[in-house]
């Protein structure tokens, strides 16, 4: 289980240094495509500095709340997050999250590489299919008692939208969360999966609903993982502070388009992550 | 039911600012631990290849907060870390407020659940 890829024995400081400016690419590119930098946070620091799985999912956290709780107020400016369906489905990520980080205490790390460039694999193909919208006029009895229904700002003036399939919703982010606690990623695409195909809701409103929901989950986790000894200061310092950063930048020089070029290029840098993730994971090496 | 008191919008605008204070915070904290653990150790060798786990100081809420008031550069970080963790707790707590003063009882039972969960997989009471 311990048996070393490549050894990467460099100063501390270099090792910071080299680890802080990677994990600002990688926010600067998730910000910049929208993706979430998240994702690439693990593949990096077990593939290029050859950290142990646990140490990297533990960082990995870490970066996903900051990202997410800091760009909390941004998105609420916008004035579009369910306050109601966030918190009812996150009692399906959170459950899912606890299962997650238990999960990963008794799975092999070659199990988990394998899993993880499964999902990246899956998270580049979702991000390169168009996202068409569902937005549906019939009520749905359990959405309406649960008063998940709402409306958000249109060019045409306010426009209501009917939530569908709560429970399949539900199912899936418990999905979600599970993901999240193993490998220690946002999940973004399996909570957009959830929201815009399974309960048809506007894409301004999932996406929002979505990031708010992501730090929570993402603390459920952390919280275990950080009573189990697989966050190390050393490592999770430089991976916060450089995907914060990068993060911030991002969002400054842009705000709501994302390029579509950088979208490809960084989906291609996710498969390639992926590929290599389940080499790795089947040949025994990480 | 009556209206709410504070719309929900304006709640959350107001848990957004409070999430981001939060993180700026723990940032800080973070960067001013790794300042002081660069001095300390920055011209040591790497050792993040083999798993070894963390001191007892570093994993649990009372151990980090002392470490923290000992101002030992990991232990700063580490609070930086706790303190991030607890930013979206905060914030379900927050909306564990608004739903009580809303009189919404079954969003009360169902942040109280969330809140409960929060708590316990910080304190280490989840397996």
């Amino acid at each position: 289980m311990c048996k070393r890829t490549r050894e990467f024995r460099v100063s501390t400081l270099a090792f910071t240094i080299l680890v802080a400016l990677g994990s600002f690419v990688a926010g600067l590119l998730g910000s910049l495509t929208g993706l979430g930098g998240g994702v690439v946070i693990v593949p990096l620091l077990t593939l290029v500095f050859g950290v142990d799985f646990r140490y990297a999912v533990g960082a990995s956290l870490v970066s996903v709340i900051a990202t997410s709780s800091g760009a909390a107020a941004a998105y609420v400016r916008e004035g579009f997050t369910n306050i109601r369906i966030g918190m009812l489905l996150e009692v399906a990520t959170t459950v899912g999250a606890l299962i997650g980080a238990y999960l990963a205490g008794l799975v092999s790390s070659s199990v988990l590489s394998v899993v993880f460039g499964l999902v990246l694999l899956y998270s580049a193909f979702a991000s390169s299919r168009p996202r068409p919208e569902h937005v549906v006029a019939v009520k749905d009895p359990l959405a309406a008692r649960l008063r998940l229904d709402g409306s958000y700002p249109t060019p045409e003036g306010e426009k209501e939208y009917h939530v569908q399939r709560v429970p399949l919703g539900f199912g899936l982010m418990l999905g979600a969360g599970t993901l999240s606690g193993l490998l220690g990623i946002g999940s973004g695409a399996v909570k957009v999966l959830a929201m815009d195909q399974a309960m048809c809701l506007p894409f301004k409103v999932s996406t929002t609903t979505s990031n708010f929901m992501i730090g929570v989950t993402a603390a459920a986790s952390a919280g275990i993982y950080l009573a189990r000894g697989y966050i190390d200061p050393g490592i999770a310092m430089p991976v916060m502070l450089g995907v914060l950063a990068g993060a911030l930048v991002g969002t400054r020089i842009l705000t709501h388009a994302h390029p579509r070029v950088l979208r490809i290029v960084f989906a291609l840098v996710i498969v390639a992550l992926g590929l290599e993730m389940i080499y790795n994971g089947a040949a025994g090496r990480l | 039911m009556a209206p709410p008191a504070v719309s929900d919008e304006e709640v959350e605008l107001r848990l957004g600012k409070l999430l981001q204070i939060g993180v700026l915070a723990a940032a800080a904290l973070v960067l001013a631990g790794g300042v002081g653990y660069l001095v300390e150790y920055g011209a040591t060798p790497t050792r993040h290849t083999l798993f070894v786990g963390e001191p007892e100081n570093l994993t649990t809420v009372g151990g980090i907060v002392a470490s923290a008031l000992a101002l030992h550069a990991r232990g700063l970080i580490q609070l930086g870390l706790l303190l991030l963790i607890a930013t979206p707790v905060a914030r379900v707590g927050f909306s564990l407020l608004a739903f009580l003063r809303q009189r919404d009882r079954t969003y009360v039972a169902i942040t109280a659940f969330v809140l409960i969960l929060l708590l316990a997989s910080i304190v280490g009471l989840t397996p």
